[in-house]
């Protein structure tokens, strides 16, 4: 009796943490139409504040409260909205979920360059005395947990009577819907968006600040972990029920809690389930709630008001000029390629390979989000199976590491196929999370399980010999890489402009049409996932080939949001652009920072030195970037590249015809005018 | 033999009944109307015919065939094509591709290992349907130009062509003439009775424009609050009293 | 609020010289034309001729980029959407013109919560159920589950309760039963007998000729004639009639 009563409390503060996570995600959701995956990371840098005011730097509670929570929470909130979210209303919701995605890679780097996480221990709650107990027929309730328990029934409760009874929650309702329509009807809708951003980041930072009593750190990891529990809350709440989304959450709390208490330790079972519960629930919440099914993002009857800038046409460009372009490509790529096997050092030729294998992993996001047009966070789990597949097969069964490197991508495939199946009906942002709990359970759960990362030592990954060529040498080795970039590049061109690549536009251009004329979505979904993981998987394992051992944190799931952002970022359409994001990505933190950078800051001025630029710029400098995304969603190097060779098509055009014809003979036809 | 075939069709929402044991068939290459006011439950049986609705009652037979467990994608499969109330086209393509697309769906020759071994592009014989399908609809001048620069009105031709490259025996039209101006209107109807004429194929037609429907349909079917209250030759139902106080008003 | 006479003459609102459009596409072009107070002026022109973007411009959707829009005498270009609506210019759009996540209810609270405050709202609402008793019934039914025509009437409550000096109507009957159409110019008619100004947007001329003081007809984006219904004469059947094809029809 005691035992459960101590569970059921522990739990219900547990769920409390998530429910404030969830009804904070839910009401930015409801107001903004921003599915904010960022939402932890919002809460992370309250609870990081709070700490450095409270006890590093010794301010009492209720300053250190105040500043956090009261005036940093929402101002942080104004902010992305002023900047951001307010010119994303119209947007598709993938963009706002990229720009988000990319705010939730770069806060937490931004608040670590001032915040020591890893000496931010003992964190304390906000009332004096927070570990005072309390007795309740035998049970303890610590001060801490009560206030926990407290806040989130306040702000839910709260919340639900602003939403149904008071006038600025039938405007915020009525701006998430249609900001135009709601100008119409005389309001503000700009005031009300910033009002709504405000209050859910002021959810974010009292869930932030309540957050570290329970995971006793504070972390950003812990915060984005406690957000995948708060996401399974949400959607059992189908992002807009906040009552749903509470008593889920508290609900998810005490089945933890239960299993924590009662599961025999040392089970199987107790270590696999209990740490992997949050994603297990998301994921089959996701794919099981009925809820979901019939969901319809509702349309702004206004929307054609801001038209999105027409996608740029990439046909008008002569024969001459694409021939030109395409040999100079070709040429450059013959220099760097010649420079670095013949002169590069060591370091040099091992950078060249990594370019080349992200080139190929990063091939595998262009078909899933360049060509399918959908967003999957599990990439680096794909590579990841195609990694432990190849090495656990060549170094255990003694199989030719070529055949397991392709066996390796089979598998990732065909597990990329069985997540699809379930997930596919939900398709965008369901089925991105359906991706991302599939990915942290990956992490979470499968990787230590020693039949597949060989539990504490990494399970070694040989070279691969075919007949007498051996390829333990890295220039060798760049070269059979080579080979694989190439095969994998031409397959996506060849895809792209085939039959599936034509399907799966046609899907993405309008799902019902594409049904219309007897394509399954479904099925060309599935394609595009296949084909994706297994290419990830052959990256995967050709990663794991080159380091010599399958290493877990190659694959990490927070690395693979960071790929998402880089290639959506650079350029997601073509194989070019995967390629200039894995040179992104290698060099970024190989040369850039470490050398380049600082060597030009030295080099043009004398008065401050710099040594080296901290690995975290590259995640601050690309999550920003990812907010490029709902402007170029073709990538930002794409995009100036289009309107470069926009511009040389101008100047021969001009110079062909003498300079008697307009520049820019691209005419449009005004929507809606008769043909 | 009737192509299509609606058998006491019923659907009800919360309690409240949409359909209500509706009836109604198309016979090969025949053009039938289905008016009504709105609300009347049109949509909610046009959703029915495609499976994107499954009917609480009743059956929908296509060619003798029970379509209950059909899915949406796979009627097209068997025959059944429609265009949409508010136009759906493929952003970011060309009429022709939209064009090429339903004509690989239909002749089923699209593979993965296809477009990986080179094998993905148009077959010549590909690209003469679908430069027969783009002259017969006049949109040869615009064949080339991405869809979202193109006015409304092609967009509706494109949509039309599209169902008919999937080579269907019948066509669902779903409010073809909103957005339509009346010149507009009256060229798209002079179209469909050219393509129809030639290729042969029927129609159902949802529609609000009423010259619009009488021009083109031989038989009509009117829904009032999900009730079929009269059906048969067009100018007999026009005259029906009751019809003319649900539907019609005074206007005619 | 004070009694402000106003002269009798002065236009409710005045477009001068007006080119406007969506992002490099240009809709209409040095469109000028004034609204008497009180009169209603019916804004005519095949599909694509720029009518809905003249009304985005009247209510501030959309702001122009050269010329003048003004309200009353006050040069109001570039002002919100928002303020436009307090000026008293309302403006239900094409298509969807109602909160469909809102109920009934929500959806007349929105405004009338602005327009008469917190306590005139149930008094605002029973003025609107009583014009429209099938909405009362509906009251907790979220909006976007109602018919369309039902959801026109919505829009036009909301309207016919708050006497706008101006009602930008576009294109009320898209999409309607030829018998909810008529209920809906009744309603209009009902709304200028108690003062509004109209605007009205309309493919379809009858219904639109049949209400209408003044009429402007556009042809791509220009203005082919402006001036009073009675005199549009031939003009209607060329250009109406014809087909949005012709060039501009010299006046």
């Amino acid at each position: 009796m005691e035992k459960l009563l101590g569970a059921l409390i522990d739990g219900v503060a547990f769920g409390c943490v998530y429910a404030l996570l969830a009804v904070g995600l839910t009401l930015a959701y409801k107001t903004s139409g921003v599915f904010n995956i960022a939402f932890g990371v919002q809460a992370f840098a309250s609870g990081a504040i709070y700490y450095q005011l409270h006890v590093n730097d010794g301010w009492g509670i209720l300053p250190a409260f105040i500043i956090s929570v009261i005036i940093v929470a929402p101002l942080i909130g104004a902010i992305l909205d002023r900047f951001l979210f307010r010119h994303l209303r119209s947007a598709p919701s993938m963009a706002r979920l990229i720009t988000a995605l990319g705010l939730l890679v770069a806060i937490p780097q931004i608040v670590l360059l001032k915040f020591n996480q890893t000496e931010a221990t003992r964190p304390t709650g906000i009332v004096p005395g927070g570990d005072v107990p309390y007795h309740i027929f035998g049970a303890t309730l610590s001060r801490d947990q009560l206030s926990i328990m407290v806040c989130a029934v306040i702000v839910a409760v709260g919340l639900v009577l602003v939403f149904r009874y008071t006038a600025l929650g039938i405007r915020m309702r009525a701006v998430v819907e249609s900001p135009r329509m709601a100008e119409l009807a005389g309001t503000d809708a700009d005031r009300i968006g910033t009002a709504a951003w405000m209050l859910s980041s002021l959810v974010a930072g009292l869930a932030g600040v309540l957050l570290p009593t329970v995971t006793s750190q504070v972390g950003d990891i812990y915060y984005t972990t406690l957000l995948t529990a708060a996401i399974a809350a949400t959607v059992l709440g189908s992002l807009t029920s906040i009552p749903l989304a509470f008593f889920g959450a508290i609900g998810l709390g005490v089945v933890q809690e239960l299993l924590n208490r009662y599961l025999p330790t040392n089970s199987v079972l107790a270590s696999n389930l209990r740490p992997s519960l949050p994603f297990v629930v998301l994921f089959l919440v996701l794919i099981l709630s009925p809820r979901l099914r019939n969901k319809r993002e509702l349309t702004d009857p206004l929307s054609s008001v801001d038209p999105p800038p027409p996608a740029p046409a990439a046909g008008q460009r002569s024969r001459e000029l694409t021939i030109g372009t395409r040999v100079a490509g070709v040429l450059f790529g013959l220099g760097i390629g010649y420079y670095v096997f013949f002169h590069g050092n060591a370091s040099v030729v091992g950078q060249g390979i990594q370019v080349v294998i992200y080139s190929i992993i990063f091939c595998s996001i262009v078909v899933i989000t360049g060509i399918a047009g959908e967003v999957s966070f599990a990439q680096a789990t794909f590579a990841g199976i195609g990694g432990f597949a190849s090495a656990q097969l060549s170094s255990s069964a003694g199989m030719s590491v070529i055949f397991t490197i392709i066996i390796g991508g089979l598998i990732a495939a065909a597990v990329g196929a069985m997540l699809a199946i379930p997930a596919l009906r939900l398709g965008g942002i369901f089925l991105t999370l359906a991706t991302y709990a599939f990915a942290l359970f990956f992490d979470n759960v499968i990787v230590s399980l020693s039949w597949v990362s060989g539990g504490l030592f990494p399970v070694v990954a040989p070279r691969p010999q075919l007949g007498s060529i051996d390829f333990a040498s890295d220039r060798s080795f760049l070269v059979l890489c080579l080979v694989f970039l190439v095969i994998v590049g031409v397959i996506v061109m060849q895809v792209r402009s085939g039959t599936t690549g034509r399907y799966l536009s046609a899907v993405r251009g309008s799902e019902v049409a594409a049904a219309s004329v007897g394509i399954s979505p479904t099925r060309a979904r599935i394609t595009a996932f296949a084909l994706s993981a297994g290419i990830a998987g052959v990256g995967g394992a050709l990663l794991a080939s080159y380091e010599g051992h399958a290493n877990k944190i190659d694959y990490n799931a927070t690395l693979g949001l960071f790929w998402v952002v880089i290639v959506v970022t650079l350029g997601s359409r073509t194989v070019e652009g995967a390629i200039q994001a894995a040179l992104g990505f290698v060099l970024f933190s190989a040369r850039v920072l470490p050398d380049w950078i600082p060597w030009i800051i030295n080099h043009v001025q004398p008065f401050l030195h710099v040594d080296s630029l901290p690995n975290a710029v590259q995640f601050i400098f690309f999550g920003f970037g990812a907010l490029t995304y709902a402007k170029h969603q073709e990538g930002i190097l794409e995009a100036n590249k289009v309107k470069s060779l926009a511009w040389v098509q101008g100047k021969i055009d001009r110079f062909k015809s003498g300079g008697r014809t307009k520049p820019g003979a691209a005419a449009v036809d005004t929507p809606g005018a008769a043909p | 033999m009737t192509l299509l075939v609606a058998d006491g069709v019923t659907k009800t929402f919360a309690g409240i009944t949409a359909l209500d044991n509706i009836e109604l068939d198309v016979g090969p290459q025949e053009i039938v109307g289905l008016i009504g006011p709105n609300g009347a439950g049109k949509t909610t049986f046009f959703n029915c015919l495609l499976g994107i609705l499954k009917p609480d009652g009743g059956r929908v037979t296509f060619e003798g065939r029970d379509l209950a467990r059909v899915a949406p994608y796979k009627r097209a499969r068997l025959g059944i094509a429609r265009t949409f109330q508010r136009v759906e086209l493929f952003s970011g393509m060309t009429p022709r591709d939209h064009f090429l697309v339903a004509e690989r769906v239909r002749n089923g020759r699209g593979a993965l290992w296809k477009d990986v071994l080179f094998m993905g592009g148009p077959s010549a014989d590909e690209n003469e349907r679908v430069g027969a399908m783009l002259e017969l609809l006049d949109l040869v001048p615009v064949a080339d130009r991405p869809i979202e620069s193109l006015s409304l009105g092609v967009g509706r031709l494109v949509e039309i062509g599209r169902a008919l490259m999937t080579e269907p025996k019948l066509v669902l039209l779903d409010e073809p003439s909103s957005g339509l101006d009346r010149h507009e209107t009256e060229q798209l109807a002079g179209q469909l009775r050219t393509v129809q004429n030639e290729r042969g194929f029927a129609i159902l037609l949802v529609e609000h424009d009423v010259e619009f429907v009488r021009s083109l349909v031989e038989r009509v079917f009117v829904l009032d609050f999900g009730t079929l209250i009269a059906s048969g030759p067009t100018d007999e139902v026009f005259a029906d009293s009751a019809v003319r106080k649900a539907y019609l008003g005074d206007i005619v | 609020m004070a009694a402000v006479t106003e002269p009798a003459t002065a236009p409710v609102l005045e477009l001068r010289d007006v080119d406007a459009g969506y992002g490099p596409f240009r809709a209409i072009f040095d469109v000028s034309f004034s609204l008497a107070r009180g009169r209603v002026l019916a804004l005519l022109g095949s599909n694509g001729a720029g009518k809905t973007t003249i009304a985005r411009v009247c209510s501030g959707l959309i702001v122009p980029t050269s010329g003048k829009v003004v309200y009353q005498g006050d040069d109001v270009t570039g002002q919100r959407a928002y303020k436009y609506a307090r000026h008293g210019i309302i403006h239900a759009p094409e298509g969807r013109s109602v909160f469909a996540s809102l109920t009934v209810a929500e959806n007349l609270e929105l405004t009338f919560r602005r327009s008469r405050g917190r306590n005139g709202v149930k008094k605002g609402l029973d003025e609107a159920f009583t014009m429209f008793p099938r909405l009362r019934d509906r009251r907790h039914q979220i909006a976007g589950t109602l018919s369309g025509g039902e959801q026109r009437m919505l829009s036009l409550a909301r309207v016919i309760v708050e006497r706008p000096r101006l009602l930008i109507a576009d294109e009320l009957s898209l999409g309607l039963a030829p018998i909810v159409v008529d209920e809906v110019y009744r309603t209009l008619e009902q709304i200028r007998e108690a003062g509004t100004t109209l605007l009205i947007v309309e493919q379809h001329v009858h219904h639109a000729l049949g209400i209408a003081d003044d009429a402007i007809v556009l042809v791509k984006g220009e203005v082919a004639y402006s001036g009073p219904v009675s005199e549009l004469g031939d003009l209607q059947s060329r250009v109406l009639g014809g087909g949005g094809g012709e060039g501009p029809v010299g006046v």
